[in-house]
């Protein structure tokens, strides 16, 4: 998608993930097919090194499960996922475990994503440790350089994650992503939970370790100013597949997909005046029952009798930002404020 | 429209000096330290602050909801000339939910999954504003149908599970106002929901307020929430009240120092101007079992000076509509 000739790092082709449904006894006597709950239906995208891609969309748009099955802490039904040119999906358990030595996860709540009961020092060098990649005696420089890296002090080290505030949870579960070396981080919701002035801290130190260890990352968040603050390059999910995708002061500035506008005028933005109708009725569909055509149609105001029968291809409308969209409005209100 | 008309002989709700206290083996911790609020007819107060702040809690306390082990030490809460905590228990939950309604961040954990949507509309109806059974059904459909719910009758059939989040939100809602309260306390009332479900919810609030005249008091982190739905704004921060004034002065012209960290520290949806590094504040959120003497945002105020330790965290009386507890500081862009 981009015009770089950088070879991707990551590249995913077409994944589809289904999670089986709930029946009933009775129908399962009867022979009904059990439902199937279509989390991924399709998804695409490419990261190349040194970027950072934000995936945004509601609850139940796939960003989870999209990064689980990069991972591969869930196994997809069909498409490819190809990292460094080795095959995630293909590949055996000594190759995984150096393809998750290299993709780091950082999790949305710093509460329960660290081990109550190990000390700062011993879950930060435990990933090191297991992985071979440092002595039981080198672990105090490792576990020091680690936790300076991401702004705590050495004494922390002793604590336990119940004397830490949040914020420094967050801190201590980045340090034990980085122990490995990784180069690829995929964070999940990784500020969401965090007061307005930690988010900032957070948002921050991130930028610093993108830059400074030329980190890719794939940036997953609910919220568009995080996003904003931090990606190259943004998706817009929903219901399973990605609807809009491109540079994201293209994507912002000028989105093309209604959803995407949609997203950006509920943002409730500070020094705005509220608008007089919410941006979007209604809610998003069952992901049991996928509406036909364009998975958007329920709740767009621009549909067309096209929309609710065929399916609406990718169209480039500007250089490496694509929508996927029959209608592709212009005249959209929203958040593109004009950028001079 | 606009805001604090001091003229008013009576607010709907004027809170004095209140205390609330939390117990445990170490000592008392103050979640709320001489607190003053005032809400007028058809006006929305927003309590903003991050975590632990104390606004949940104040706001729990009108109601006499103050989990144990908190308690409320000193303060009066007047609701409409009467000192809501001086009246006994038994009367004080006829207030509940009648004159005084609230919704909650969670409405999964508020409604009851074992009874349907009906039920508990209906249930309400009746004790609270004494309706027959059938009255109740009627007037619970319209409910429904007002807060946006379609097919109102076949929903009051379903069980709560049987509802998203946004539409559970809008049943606790429709329960909230059954009653026509004179006031709505709203807890983080779309922290759980995704944006554009928010935008539906904040807007049907919107509607109804201005349709009942009633007074809404919002609590939320979400400083652009706040900024956009709120008339009136208090800042807190550890259980102090550091700034209050109308939404728009404290916003566009902050005079405290916390409530200006808090704005610069908020990332920018302009993706033009974003990128730029944000300007956090700097360390850790107070504890408020050590807080220093004098103002509690000292550790991580970029203008501290020794004098606070001494100063009285209390709202200037500089500019009337405008209070900050900050006697050294001030927007230079104010006017």
């Amino acid at each position: 998608m981009t015009t770089d000739n950088l070879k991707p790092l990551l590249e995913v082709d077409d994944l589809v993930k289904t999670f089986a449904g709930k029946s009933s006894v009775l129908d399962h006597l009867r022979g009904k097919p059990q439902p199937r709950l279509i989390a991924l239906d399709g998804v695409s995208l490419t990261l190349p090194p040194n970027e950072v891609l934000g995936l945004v969309g509601e609850s139940g748009s796939g960003k989870t499960t999209l990064a689980r099955c990069i991972v591969r802490l869930e196994t997809p039904d069909s498409g490819s996922a190809t990292f460094d040119g080795q095959d995630v999906l293909a590949a055996g358990p000594a190759e995984l475990r150096q393809i998750r030595r290299d993709m780091q996860m950082i999790y949305q709540d710093p509460y329960t994503s660290l081990n109550p009961r190990m000390s700062v020092q011993t879950a930060v060098s435990e990933p090191a440790l297991v992985h071979g990649l440092v002595e039981k005696e080198g672990t105090e420089r490792l576990v020091r350089e680690l936790l300076g890296r991401v702004g705590l002090p050495f004494s922390v080290a002793e604590l336990r994650p119940r004397a830490l505030s949040g914020g420094q949870r967050q801190r201590v579960a980045i340090a034990r992503a980085l122990a490995l070396n990784p180069r690829v981080i995929i964070a999940d919701e990784a500020v969401s939970a965090l007061d307005v002035s930690i988010q900032a801290q957070i948002l921050n130190l991130f930028a610093e370790l993108i830059h400074d260890l030329g980190l890719a990352m794939i940036f997953i968040a609910h919220q568009l100013s995080v996003i904003a603050q931090l990606s190259d390059r943004v998706a817009i999910m929903y219901l399973g597949r990605i609807v809009e995708t491109g540079p994201t002061v293209s994507v912002f500035t000028n989105p093309r997909h209604p959803y995407t506008s949609a997203l950006l005028d509920a943002h409730p933005q500070v020094g705005e005046e509220k608008r007089q109708e919410p941006a979007l009725t209604g809610e998003i569909p069952s992901p049991y029952a996928i509406p036909k055509g364009c998975r958007f149609n329920t709740r767009c105001r621009f549909a067309e009798p096209e929309c609710f029968e065929v399916d609406p291809p990718p169209v480039e409308v500007a250089p490496g930002h694509v929508a996927w969209c029959h209608v592709l409005p212009e005249t959209l209100s929203g958040t593109h404020r004009s950028t001079d | 429209m606009t805001a604090t008309t001091r003229s008013d002989a009576s607010p709907l709700l004027k809170i004095t000096d209140l205390t609330i206290g939390f117990a445990d083996s170490r000592g008392v911790v103050l979640a709320a330290d001489r607190l003053n609020l005032q809400v007028d007819q058809n006006q929305t107060l927003g309590l903003l602050g991050e975590s632990g702040c104390g606004k949940s809690v104040t706001l729990r306390s009108i109601l006499g909801l103050v989990p144990y082990p908190g308690e409320v030490i000193t303060g009066q809460i007047e609701w409409m000339g009467r000192d809501l905590r001086r009246i006994p228990r038994r009367e004080r939950a006829k207030f509940r939910g009648k004159e005084i309604s609230m919704i909650f961040q969670d409405p999964t954990s508020c409604l009851n999954p074992v009874f349907t949507i009906g039920n508990q509309m209906i249930e309400t109806l009746k004790v609270k504003l004494g309706m027959s059974a059938q009255d109740a059904h009627h007037r619970a459909v319209e409910l429904l149908d007002h807060v946006g719910i379609p097919s109102p009758e076949q929903r009051l059939k379903l069980y709560p599970h049987q509802l998203s989040g946004g539409m559970r939100q809008r049943v606790m809602i429709a329960i909230a106002i059954s009653t026509r309260p004179r006031l709505l306390l709203a807890d983080e009332p779309t922290t759980a929901l995704d944006v554009t479900i928010q935008d539906q919810i904040l807007k049907l609030l919107d509607d109804l307020k201005s349709e009942t005249g009633m007074s809404v008091i919002l609590v939320s982190h979400d400083v652009g929430v706040v900024a956009q739905n709120a008339d009136l704004v208090a800042v807190m921060y550890a259980g102090r009240i550091m700034e209050m004034g109308t939404a728009q002065q404290v916003i566009q012209h902050p005079r405290h120092p916390y409530t200006r960290g808090l704005l610069s520290a908020l990332p920018e949806i302009d993706a033009v101007r974003a990128r730029e590094p944000l300007t956090p504040i700097p360390g850790q959120p107070p504890n408020l079992a050590k807080l220093p003497p004098g103002c509690p945002f000292q550790p991580r105020c970029s203008h501290v000076r020794d004098e606070c330790e001494d100063i009285p965290v209390e709202l200037d009386r500089r500019y009337p509509e405008h209070g900050s507890a900050c006697p050294f500081v001030d927007a230079e862009v104010f006017s």
